[in-house]
């Protein structure tokens, strides 16, 4: 086949599951199951390239055309305000996005608010809209240490089941914003593969359908 | 005879030496200059308040400004439009016709500095007529066609969108957000949106096909017409008919696809917009429509349409990596017979290759072939092929 489609899935267990109905609609790459540290796996039967990214890549790739397609996790395209069609919600890796504070704490609203987050532009605009200032602290993980340590009141991070906060001391405040799994489309690609990636697309939809029944 | 064979090489090496993107600019200006739309030079800068005035038409956040002579805040101009309006003479009675061939400076996403982008485009600023329309969509795909075959131009009409926006009824926040989903065609989030809103189950369908919708003009514009609730849209609709009629009549109709996904700001844009692809290029390349509110809002009793096409997106576009440097590496040692080193170059240069001079060969030129300046003359050292 002349034309292949590059599909951008995140590296871990949502990307994994993402692939799975790829495979379930005819988009298999049975060497994707080999193993190893390869990046790249292709099957040119059904013309398929698939790339395993860190999920936060995803809708670079995708933006840039390096990949047709991709699973991307709702909080990286609103952080990002990626440029890309989003063609589906598929359902999957469902959290939410929250505020939390140490338990039985609410702070006060005589200060500017501290923010400590991995998504700065989520928080920013949450809080825009509410027109409340805050004092944003960029962190890359262990956000849950910020308000122990009295360095920020609270954190805007995604929640799951909740373990980690309640491990903490710490407890969900508000949700700003649900979180899943989307099936995303480079603007420019979606044109000229139209016939292909709209298939692909109804055939993961009917898929979701069935799997919701 | 000689001479001519020499011009004919010297067109060849032109073709050769100009980089895609200028290439485009050539047969653009010359394109456009056949339709009788003329050149409009400007200054490099304007002041602020102009642009942030009109900052939702730009489209951007970000202007680089500085202070003038006279503590006046400038700006570099981000964008040629506005510029242009602000300084038509057109009217109602005398359309003027003008194409522009400008740097603008803005922050592309994620670069976190200003860029130089070149833009070619053009306006017609008169009475906008079906013709004019015509004109100016037609020059929009000749453009695409002179970068490339394999191109889409995507068609769609504000007065569509604007129409459904105005049946659903939607407060402002809400009508942004839906706008921003059918952006993105996304059909889940319009449909949240709706269920949060209360919105009857009909209209958040008619809202999703809209999102949806894709294809060729000729396929898609009947899929449209059965979601017109109201006359606006039904006028739209229209207008569109119209178009497809006249560029199936020039046999143009290949490539143009329907799709409302689209959406410029309502506040300046009116009725057709559009954007153009190419095949390997990313993002949108082309991008245009009518925007007749932006005359108002300036002042001016005119309509307007043009369209821009982004240049820069072109420099990594079928870039074959050049096999060399040069024809010939031609190497000499210290006190070797200048004059016959001249010559020999001359000689090179005058059978149509390139060539280049120096002591040493460094190592980090690719050549076709290396030549040595010796006391007995010429000496081939290497010769690759």
């Amino acid at each position: 086949m002349q034309n292949w489609i590059n599909i951008a899935l995140p590296k871990g267990r949502l990307g994994e599951k993402a692939y799975d109905i790829f495979e379930k609609i005819g988009y298999g790459c049975p060497s994707i199951h080999e193993g190893g540290r390869k990046l790249i796996f292709e099957n040119e039967e059904n013309g398929v390239r698939y790339f395993w990214v860190k999920p936060s890549d995803v809708a670079v790739y995708v933006e840039r055309g390096a990949a047709d397609v991709g699973v991307v996790g709702k909080d990286i395209l609103l952080e990002q305000s990626s440029d890309v069609y989003e063609l589906l919600d598929l359902g999957m890796g469902k959290c939410r996005m929250a505020v939390a504070g140490v338990k039985g704490e609410r702070p006060d609203s005589e200060h500017t608010l501290r923010v400590a987050t991995k998504f700065p532009n989520i928080a920013r605009e949450f809080y825009r809209k509410q027109s409340r200032e805050i004092d944003i602290i960029e962190l890359h993980g262990s956000i849950e240490i910020a308000p122990i340590l009295k360095m920020s009141d609270v954190i805007v991070d995604i929640v799951e089941t909740g373990t980690t906060l309640r491990e903490n001391n710490l407890e969900v405040i508000e949700t700003v914003v649900p979180i899943s799994a989307r099936f995303i489309a480079n603007k420019a690609s979606y044109k000229f593969n139209n016939k292909r990636i709209k298939e692909m697309c109804d055939l993961i939809a009917q898929n979701i359908e069935k799997k919701d029944e | 005879m000689l001479r001519q064979e020499g011009s004919g090489i010297r067109m060849k090496q032109a073709e050769m030496l100009l980089k895609k993107e200028e290439q485009v600019i050539f047969s653009l200006r010359a394109l456009f200059e056949q339709y009788g739309y003329r050149k409009f030079k400007m200054s490099k800068f304007e002041e602020y308040d102009f642009y942030a005035d009109n900052r939702s038409f730009l489209n951007s956040e970000t202007i680089l400004t500085f202070t003038g002579l006279d503590g006046k805040l400038l700006a570099l101009k981000p964008d040629v439009t506005l510029s242009i309006v602000k300084n038509t003479k057109g009217g109602r009675d005398v359309s003027e016709r003008v194409y522009y061939n400008e740097n603008v400076y803005r922050a592309r996403k994620g670069d976190g500095e200003y860029k130089e982008i070149m833009q070619v485009g053009l306006e017609y600023i008169g009475e906008v007529d079906a013709y004019a329309t015509l004109e100016v969509l037609l020059l929009a795909q000749k453009s695409l066609k002179a970068i490339s075959d394999e191109y889409i131009m995507d068609v769609s009409h504000m007065g569509f969108v604007a129409g459904l926006m105005e049946e659903i009824g939607l407060p402002y926040a809400q009508q942004k957000a839906i706008l921003d989903c059918i952006s993105e065609k996304n059909a889940h989030g319009i449909r949240a949106i709706c269920k949060e809103a209360k919105l009857a189950d009909d209209m958040t369908q008619k809202l999703e096909a809209l999102a949806s919708l894709y294809g060729s003009l000729e396929e898609t514009l009947e899929k449209a017409k059965a979601l017109c609730c109201n006359e606006k849209m039904e006028q739209a609709v229209k207008e569109l008919e119209n178009i497809l009629h006249c560029l199936k009549i020039g046999g143009n109709e290949k490539n143009v696809n329907l799709d409302f996904s689209i959406v410029n700001d309502m506040d300046y844009y009116t009725g057709i917009i559009f954007q153009g692809f190419i095949n390997g290029v990313p993002s949108s390349i082309l991008s245009g429509g009518r925007y007749d509110n932006l005359l108002r809002k300036l002042g001016k009793d005119a309509d307007a349409i043009g369209f821009a096409v982004y240049l820069d997106l072109l420099e990594r576009f079928d870039s074959a990596e050049r096999e060399y440097d040069v024809d010939t590496l031609l190497l000499y040692e210290d006190g070797a017979d200048v004059a016959a080193l001249a010559q020999a170059a001359q000689m090179l240069t005058d059978n149509g290759q390139s060539v280049l001079v120096q002591k040493k060969n460094t190592g980090n030129v690719k050549y076709k072939q290396l030549l040595c300046m010796k006391d007995r003359g010429l000496e081939i050292v290497a010769e690759l092929d």
